[in-house]
């Protein structure tokens, strides 16, 4: 399979979009418990895994997870490993960056955007 | 300590989330490779991947990673961990080239450079945003250690 081939691009496109829908639910999920390291003080390692378990929101985000987590097992073994987790975790980068800003009312300010472009600038190279 | 405060420790858990990420994916292909071809219709094959042995170490490595991942969300915004764990392209273009034998083209290389690059902006500001509700939080909480802070003080 070549690298810049339909079928390359699709296998990335649908690692970005699990993978972003379970960064931007884990994310959340874990703004709302808190600091992991205050509960672990508090409440020991099992207290910290409990809290985090026992979160919807953070199952739900393990669940995309474990589907982008199959989708790059797939990808990987159709095409060069120097071109899949470069491409897919960068354009992950970028879906996360608006996908924050939007769900996480997260401050994506000018410094986070020009990171955001030349992202896209090296996943554009990386396709070469 | 200010809850966007970076100190070496948070740091550190940041390296692990590169380093672990960056170890496990290379671990993964290595397995992929060795195991074949794998077509849509027997998606059964994908789940038995998971017991050949370099899969299985790479799973063990991407388990530490999320649990450094997880720690790392719980103090820092989802924008400033990701790009801040961005040396994991280096590491992997590193391992690709010297261990999987892989062809980096110059082109890759730049890409990888300008992905490094790009996100390492990030990094120099503030590792979470300061909502409204969280600033009310600390408004809240700083008449209770003020007293303590004016007495200390000769």
């Amino acid at each position: 399979m070549t690298t810049g081939s339909f079928a390359t691009w699709s296998m990335i496109a649908s690692i970005v979009v699990t993978a972003t829908a379970g960064d931007v639910l884990t994310a959340s999920a874990m703004r709302t418990i808190g600091d992991l390291d205050l509960i672990r003080a508090q409440s020991g390692l099992l207290g910290a895994i409990r809290a985090v378990v026992g979160s919807g929101r953070f199952l739900a985000g393990v669940l995309c997870m474990a589907i982008s987590f199959f989708a790059l097992l797939f990808a990987l073994n159709h095409a060069d490993l120097s071109l899949i987790a470069p491409a897919s975790a960068s354009l992950t980068f970028v879906s996360n960056a608006f996908a924050a800003k939007f769900f996480l009312k997260e401050n994506v300010d000018r410094r986070r955007a020009l990171a955001a472009v030349c992202v896209c600038i090296g996943v554009a190279l990386l396709a070469h | 300590m200010n809850n966007s405060t970076m100190t070496f420790r948070r740091y550190l858990v940041l390296a692990m989330v590169t380093l672990t990420a960056s170890l496990g994916d290379t671990f993964l292909s290595v397995g992929a490779r060795q195991l074949g071809p794998i077509s849509l219709g027997h998606v059964d094959q994908l789940f038995a991947a998971i017991f050949n042995p370099w899969i299985a170490c790479g799973i063990v490595l991407l388990i530490g990673f999320f649990a450094s991942y997880l720690t790392a969300l719980s103090w820092a915004d989802l924008t400033y961990v990701l790009p801040a764990s961005s040396l994991g392209y280096v590491v992997i273009a590193l391992l690709s080239k010297f261990w999987l034998r892989e062809q980096l083209s110059l082109y890759r290389w730049l890409g990888i450079l300008f992905i490094t690059a790009g996100v390492g902006f990030v990094t120099r500001g503030p590792a979470l945003t300061q909502h409204a509700a969280d600033l009310e939080t600390d408004l809240e909480t700083e008449p209770e250690t003020a007293p303590e802070a004016t007495a200390a003080t000769p």
